[in-house]
């Protein structure tokens, strides 16, 4: 019988700690597809983050360097600048990259840094069980806004593969979602092209990834996936915000 | 043989020559009075050795990127002044705790806060007690002069390899705005196997880099062998004595300071004081061995600092029960002058 779907490579075989109905797991195996057809395994070093995706090195079967909350894409342009040969890419939160590491995501941007971040929006802080994002939506209740987002209070959510796309080094920004088997085939697709613009030494991409936390939402697996449609996508929608063409030059 | 290599060089522009002697090719910083010859100096000679100089965002963006050039096995530096140094914690505490390699300098300014340009020895605590989160050191070595500028910069390096921790040279103000003439070493960079190194999981499993221990007993176990590192790190204890064969007072000074107080020493001298100086090179790990032991043939120290009383409390703890230990400290603002320094030694002097 023809094998049709496997563990990815770049995968280690151990259980997620993921809870049930998170999309981080969707997205690492997202990654590590890519990865695998990109033959880049063995010339791949990650800066990981803090949040949920903290274990990485114990999922992935790649290089891995642990970076403060906030600042993998400082430590990924460290990496990147030392070993232009690999594969480099940050895999962060919206807390980590939105909040903490904004001036580090925005710079890595602006100086066409030639690594590759996956944003992992759920509009939550996961790991620490719940509290308010800069993505968390409006009126959205979390353990620190209990009476929902209020923008006179909180602001907005923020929007960062628009924000991204604003600076000159960007070469590729786009946003995806896996709450479908549609839009995950249309994330993969996407996600290949970030990686071909960094093979290409194009400079600065990003792909965010709208996920579910069906935990810290109180919802059920599928509720959660509806989320994502009914309320993220409206106001985060997918599709690309720049794509520099291959024969652009920083 | 042929004859030595010297040069004039302002002492900033004395670490970056020191750090590109080392096979330092990655510099990462941001701009800071008074440190800047130092990113100056390498963002125009740098290139010339296919290295790379990256003027980041921010502290905490340089040190962050040398946290991942270090990772790689790289030879990097970053270079700031006190409350850039402050920015910078973070990610040394991270260095220390994932064990990566790498040299971070303050040209120590004063403070607290904004304060001002003026040297300043008031990082002392910072610099030697670890400075960020967590239980961990750092090696801190403190120059006093542009000739050590230099070569303690080149050490740094291989300190850093060799311990795979992070290495400080603590200079200030003054140590980085003077011009002296200094010895170039043709210096061979030390050449240390780097198996940690991330550079992708060719012909080998993958590894990380990491300070997050969950499991029960990991991160005491951890600790443990970062707290036996710093135990062998005192195989590389540092430090001068002047004058102090005969003497019956010994004055403790580090840095810019002990440059100053040896004109005094010499003036307390030629009135028939018999002063010495004992200058730590390292300050940590600081040589309080030495000290005890010197202590058990003088009996009176006196701690001269350019703060209002940090070194002075290792010396306290250095020296036998019984020892007189006197204090002189001056607040930033202004350097002291061989003569000032000499009353204050006159004043206490039996």
């Amino acid at each position: 019988m023809k094998q049709v779907f496997k563990r990815p490579n770049s995968l280690r075989d151990v259980p997620f700690h993921f809870c049930p109905g998170c999309h981080h797991g969707i997205i690492h195996r997202l990654v590590a597809e890519c990865i695998d057809a990109y033959d880049l395994r063995e010339k791949t070093v990650c800066a990981a983050s803090v949040g949920c995706s903290v274990f990485m090195y114990d999922y992935f079967d790649i290089d891995v360097c642990e970076s403060p909350h906030g600042r993998a894409a400082a430590v990924a342009t460290g990496i990147k600048r030392a070993l232009p040969e690999c594969f480099v890419f940050t895999y962060q939160g919206d807390g980590d990259l939105a909040a903490l590491g904004i001036a580090e995501g925005v710079h890595a941007a602006n100086r066409g840094e030639n690594i590759t971040i996956i944003f992992v929006n759920n509009t939550v802080y996961g790991m620490t069980g719940g509290q308010m994002a800069p993505t968390t939506m409006l009126g959205q209740a979390t353990t620190t806004s209990p009476f929902g987002r209020d923008f006179r209070r909180e602001g907005y959510p923020i929007r960062m593969a628009e924000l991204l796309s604003m600076t000159e080094g960007t070469a590729f920004s786009a946003r995806v979602a896996v709450n479908t088997p549609k839009n995950l085939m249309q994330a993969k697709k996407v996600l290949k092209k970030a990686f071909e613009v960094q093979l290409r030494n194009q400079g600065f991409s990003f792909v965010e990834f709208l996920s579910s936390c069906p935990t810290n939402w109180k919802m059920s697996a599928e509720q959660a996936n509806q989320r994502v449609h009914d309320e993220m996508i409206p106001y985060f929608p997918l599709g690309v915000f720049k794509e520099k063409s291959e024969t652009d030059i920083l | 043989m042929s004859k030595p290599k010297v040069e004039l060089v302002n002492g900033n522009e004395a670490i970056a020559r020191g750090a590109m002697a080392a096979g330092c090719k990655f510099y990462f910083g941001y701009p800071i009075t008074p440190q800047n010859e130092i990113p100056e100096y390498l963002s125009k000679h740098l290139p010339d050795i296919d290295g790379t100089f990256i003027q980041a965002e921010s502290e905490i963006a340089s040190i962050n990127m040398l946290l991942g050039a270090g990772a790689t096995g790289a030879r990097a530096m970053t270079s700031s002044s006190s409350p850039g140094i402050s920015l910078k914690q973070e990610g040394i505490s991270y260095m220390a705790g994932s064990e990566i390699p790498g040299v971070i300098v303050n040209m120590s300014r004063s403070g607290p806060g904004l304060g001002g340009i003026s040297p300043s020895q008031g990082d002392y605590f910072q610099a030697t007690r670890g400075g960020g989160h967590g239980d961990y050191r750092t090696i801190v070595l403190a120059p006093f002069s542009v000739q050590e500028n230099y070569d303690l910069t080149i050490k740094a390096f291989d300190l850093a390899d060799q311990y795979r921790n992070p290495v400080m040279i603590l200079g200030d103000a003054l140590l980085g705005q003077m011009k002296e003439p200094i010895i170039l070493r043709d210096n061979k960079p030390g050449k240390f196997d780097k198996p940690w190194a991330l550079t992708g999981a060719k012909n080998r499993k993958p590894q990380f880099l990491k300070s997050l221990y969950l499991n029960e007993g990991d991160l005491t176990q951890h600790n443990w062998k970062l707290f036996q590192k710093y135990q062998q790190m005192k195989a590389e204890i540092q430090y001068e004595t002047y004058r102090i064969e005969d003497a019956d007072m010994v004055v403790v000074s580090f840095g810019s300071v002990a440059r100053i107080i040896k004109s005094s020493i010499n003036m307390a001298r030629d009135k028939g004081m018999k002063v010495g100086l004992f200058r730590p090179v390292t300050l940590y790990p600081y040589p309080e061995e030495i000290l005890r032991r010197l202590s058990q043939k003088v009996h009176h120290f006196f701690a001269v600092e350019l703060n209002t009383g940090q070194m002075v409390e290792d010396v306290k703890l250095s020296v036998d029960k019984g020892s007189r230990v006197d204090f002189y400290g001056r607040p930033p603002g202004s350097i002291p002058t061989p003569n000032e320094l000499f009353d204050e030694i006159q004043k206490v002097y039996r």
